[in-house]
């Protein structure tokens, strides 16, 4: 499998934030997109999950659903963890299982209490997600990027709030990902535990048309 | 398809049900709603019974109306609208299925308990029920108008005024109907089944077009 994208431009609020954007992301190799604040990761991955319209350029998939959207292939892991409070982390991971899930190519998928236990979860999973921290809400989010099996994962600092023990799990979750054949495109500012990741700089584009 | 479909309604219906879901407040509001109107007309039974279809129509659009402000809005809050829009159900059949148990939690309920808000307004037996059937007929119709304008106002802040600015005008046809049918049988001019009839047409028609234009304005309004 093959994301490439080829000259891309992203627009968001009439400020051009990426343009002329190349790279390509393969099966088993993960690429983290670094660069300062405001240099056009997250938008960058919004952008591939097709939440934002490209301005310019084309984002092929090579080996992937002909009849699927990338998005639709696409784990998006953004700021927001995608939980209700009010229901129990096992109700959250059964949803996204449910909704997430169910494409032809997926294989099948660990079922929510398992994944729970992987992430170390397994105890407080029938508390309301709303009484959880905001480290263990994030494990939970975490877990549900095995509930459903798709084969892109779009990681927008997915270790935020992490201890360093769930950070461990994490990069085994990761590396297990990228063996079976997935592909990762991470945003981040710090090490997440893969080693040897390419690094894709993005810098944030210089004010056209702005007088000094 | 379906199971996604199935575990959709099952999340909607429980973060309603649980405390804070919004679905038991709208029934309040509906109750104080009605309750008020008859000390703003004053104590005239006779009078209060023959626009008591009226009141409680009135008093289930704005319940329900109002009740539908945070349709998207959480979902767009946490992330999750994010997920839906890739998830394996087409967008439009995710609005569909969220509006249908909204409607089950909040609107049905309605309904259901009008007649028993209706005989605070001295109404007899007959119109109770006309009053009824034709809520259960017609508020699919206003469950699905609102979704659109829930849908538009997915990314402000405080959108539920101009919610109602944006869906009221629109379900004026829906109110026409729905009160003509509910007093056939006090003395409206228009037979029941012809008004009945147009109510059904209204959901129906409401339920096959809402969910295309409230998922095109989900698309596109977000950013």
């Amino acid at each position: 499998m093959r994301l490439a994208a080829e000259n891309v431009a992203i627009e968001r609020g009439g400020r051009l934030v990426i343009a002329g954007l190349s790279f390509e992301a393969r099966s088993g190799a993960p690429l983290l997109l670094v660069g300062p604040n405001g240099s056009g990761k997250s938008t960058l991955l919004r952008a591939i999950a097709g939440l934002l319209p490209l301005t310019g350029g084309a984002l092929t998939l090579e080996g992937g659903a002909a009849d699927a959207s990338i998005g639709e292939q696409a784990h998006l892991l953004g700021h927001a963890d995608g939980l209700k409070g009010a229901l129990t982390a096992h109700e959250n991971l059964a949803f996204w299982a449910a909704t997430l899930g169910g494409g032809s190519l997926s294989p099948a998928a660990q079922a929510p209490s398992d994944a729970l236990r992987r992430l170390g979860l397994s105890h407080i999973a029938d508390f309301p997600v709303r009484a959880l921290s905001a480290g263990q809400k994030r494990r939970v989010a975490l877990a549900r990027l095995v509930v459903a099996r798709r084969p892109i994962w779009l990681l927008d600092e997915p270790t935020t709030a992490l201890d360093a023990a769930a950070q461990a799990l994490f990069a085994d979750v990761m590396r297990e990902h990228l063996s079976a054949g997935g592909v990762i495109l991470a945003a981040t500012h710090g090490p997440i535990g893969l080693d040897g990741a390419a690094q894709l700089m993005l810098g944030p584009l210089p004010a056209v048309g702005v007088a000094p | 398809m379906s199971a996604a479909a199935a575990a959709l309604f099952l999340r909607e219906w429980r973060i309603a049900s649980r405390l804070g879901g919004g679905a038991s407040i709208g029934a309040v509001f509906f109750l104080i709603l009605v309750s008020i109107i008859p000390f703003a007309v004053g104590p005239d039974l006779a009078l209060l019974a023959r626009i008591g279809p009226a009141i409680l129509w009135v008093a289930a659009l704005l319940a329900t109306l109002l009740g539908l402000d945070r349709l998207f809005d959480g979902d767009s809050e946490d992330g999750s609208l994010d997920l839906l829009v890739n998830a394996s159900l087409p967008l439009e059949a995710i609005v569909l299925v969220k509006c249908a148990a909204h409607w089950t939690a909040s609107a049905l309920p309605l309904a259901i308990l009008s007649p028993l808000y209706g005989l605070m307004l001295g109404m007899g037996a007959w119109p109770l029920a006309l009053t009824a059937l034709s809520l259960v007929a017609g508020t699919p119709a206003l469950t699905m108008i609102g979704a659109i304008g829930a849908a538009l106002t997915v990314s402000l802040r405080r959108g539920g005024l101009l919610l109602a600015a944006l869906t009221l005008p629109l379900a004026i046809p829906v109110l026409i109907f729905g009160v003509a049918a509910a007093s056939a049988a006090s003395g409206s001019a228009a037979p029941f089944a012809s008004s009945f009839l147009m109510l059904c047409a209204f959901s129906l028609g409401a339920i096959a077009l809402a969910p295309f234009a409230a998922a095109a304005a989900l698309r596109r309004v977000r950013d």
